[in-house]
């Protein structure tokens, strides 16, 4: 089992964690004048990078969502931080 | 000349020391320039040089494998084979795939060693045997083969399972679909590998795709490890890598990349003689030829590249082998592996142009595949010859992200890669 730090409550079980999404990505507004290209970009399509990566995590278990640094080939964890005050 | 197999040219081999064989496929060096570039010589790589060659007469391809043969997903994966899906779209592709299997030994002079033993979904609720009755019709009305078992019916198919009135869940009855089974993996890979081969295709293994060359807004071939090789057409069929490549041809796709395992044990006594999945557990398993025992079961739950799969799932995977059969308890595990494979939201398989012209795409079949590889190399091929879709591939092109069509089969089917 790999453990996972959560901002909010240290070091946990990774089976306490769901992975929300790629870090990075901003909604695109107001709704009316987004296409659908520009719509299935933002809910659909990813960088899905090979090494390292930027993500959303929420920890089920605080019900917070945090910005995780990872490695995509290695698992190594670098960075946590509360998603809070933008950033994500 | 590739020399045909037979039983005869077997039983000489066995009396002159097998010392007359000779390799299946040739090791060329890459031309300056093909027709058409294949990137990846997993199944549908391969399938799709064959047809090019045998369906549209274009033999001047060159398949790039930046390892060796079927060494991807196509040597990983649990080696089932099914068309009971539920959106007609997804019958017409994963059965056309089945029919193609049916005949391929033959066809390929290679024995795929395809055994059709059935596959049975088993649910364990009445709410899940009305689901289970809803995909069985749509399978009959998509013209498959599709039969819904009551409980005796499943425990008649696989005897060994769980009877317990305790059972955490119980066997109410299930989906079967008789056609389907297992076949050889690595064979499907030798099959179409010789006979692409013999039609004058060439396989480059060992090479991997760097860079795309892109002129005019157009690719018009790819940096390799072992120099520029030119094609007017250049198909991507890396299976779990169509991300990176698509970065490095300039795009994103629908995509996310997770490891999938899988685990045999040692082997033992014939004792299950058909496909079981359990709705309830996501633990799937067969007996191999030579009696271990497959068993699979979802991705990871994390997003990965590390071709290895991690412990939560192994842990899940087992503990449900171990719900559906209690006597399974006793086998020895012999090997746990994994693949990387390409999620896609909608659970289909991607199929058509990419946004770069030139490029086309044959990726997203996820955790299933294998399945389809004789249905995706045909359809690739027929979309690089006429350089439009066939019925069947349409609806698998990538703008259905954007226009909202899509084949969603983890809601249609709860088949959840
Ligand atoms: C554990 C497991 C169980 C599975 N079980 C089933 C099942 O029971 N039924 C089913 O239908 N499907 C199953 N699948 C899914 C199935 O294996 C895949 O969907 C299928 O093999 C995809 O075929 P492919 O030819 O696209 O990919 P692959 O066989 O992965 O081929 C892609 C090839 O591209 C090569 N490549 C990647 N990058 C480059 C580059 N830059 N340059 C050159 N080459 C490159 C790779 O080395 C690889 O050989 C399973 C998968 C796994 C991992
Ligand atoms: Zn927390």
């Amino acid at each position: 089992m790999q453990i996972f730090p959560c901002p909010f409550c240290g070091p946990r079980d990774e089976t306490e964690f769901t992975f929300a999404t790629e870090a990075g990505k901003t909604r695109p507004e107001p709704a009316k004048d987004v296409s659908a290209e520009a719509w299935s970009d933002y809910l659909v399509t990813n960088v899905n990078p090979r090494g390292a990566t930027r993500e959303v995590w929420l920890h089920q278990t605080c019900g917070e969502f945090f910005v995780m640094e990872r490695d995509t080939v290695t698992h190594a964890v670098t960075g946590s931080n509360a998603a809070r005050g933008g950033g994500a | 000349m590739t020399k045909r197999y037979s039983a005869f040219g077997l039983f000489r081999e066995g009396l002159r020391g097998h010392s007359g064989w000779q390799p299946a496929w040739r090791t060329p060096t890459p031309k300056a320039r093909y027709d058409v570039i294949i990137v990846g010589g997993g199944g549908q790589g391969l399938a799709t040089a064959y047809y090019l060659a045998k369906n549209h007469g274009i033999t001047n391809v060159a398949v790039i494998e930046k390892g060796w043969l079927g060494g991807g997903n196509t040597g990983r994966n649990t080696t089932t084979i099914r068309s009971n899906y539920f959106y007609p779209e997804s019958v017409a592709l994963y059965d056309f795939a089945l029919k193609l299997y049916e005949g391929l030994s033959r066809e390929l002079n290679y024995n795929i060693m395809l055994s059709q033993r059935g596959v049975v979904t088993v649910s364990h609720s009445d709410a899940e045997m009305e689901i289970a009755a809803r995909i069985v019709n749509a399978m009959q009305i998509n013209g498959t083969d599709a039969e819904l078992l009551s409980r005796e019916g499943v425990i008649e198919k696989a005897p060994l399972l769980n009877q317990s009135p305790e059972a955490r869940y119980p066997i109410f009855g299930g989906v079967w679909q008789g056609r389907a089974g297992v076949a050889r993996h690595d064979a499907v890979a030798w099959g179409y590998a010789r006979a692409a081969d013999a039609a004058g295709v060439d396989i480059i293994q060992n090479c991997e795709v760097a860079g795309f060359i892109v002129e005019n807004g157009r690719c018009v071939g790819v940096e390799t490890s072992q120099g520029a090789i030119r094609a007017d057409h250049t198909a991507l069929c890396v299976a779990g890598h169509s991300g990176v490549l698509a970065a490095k041809a300039g795009f994103q796709l629908p995509i996310r990349s997770y490891s999938l395992q899988a685990m045999v044990s040692e082997p033992v006594k014939p004792c299950l003689d058909t496909v079981v999945l359990y709705l309830g557990t996501g633990t799937y398993l067969f007996q191999s030829d030579k009696g271990e025992i497959v068993v699979g079961g979802g991705i990871d739950r994390v997003p990965s590249y590390a071709q290895r799969g991690n412990p939560p799932v192994q842990q899940a995977i087992l503990s449900g082998m171990l719900e559906m059969f209690p006597s399974f308890g006793q086998l020895k595990m012999l090997r746990q592996w994994a693949g990387v494979v390409d999620v896609v939201p909608d659970s289909s398989p991607i199929i058509g142009p990419s946004p770069l012209a030139g490029l086309l795409l044959n990726c997203g079949w996820g955790t299933g595949g294998f399945k389809s590889i004789p249905a995706g190399g045909w359809l690739t091929a027929h979309l690089i010859a006429k350089g439009e879709h066939h019925d069947i591939s349409r609806p698998f092109d990538l703008e259905r992200f954007a226009t909202g069509r899509l084949i969603d089969e983890a809601a249609g089917s709860g088949i959840a890669h």
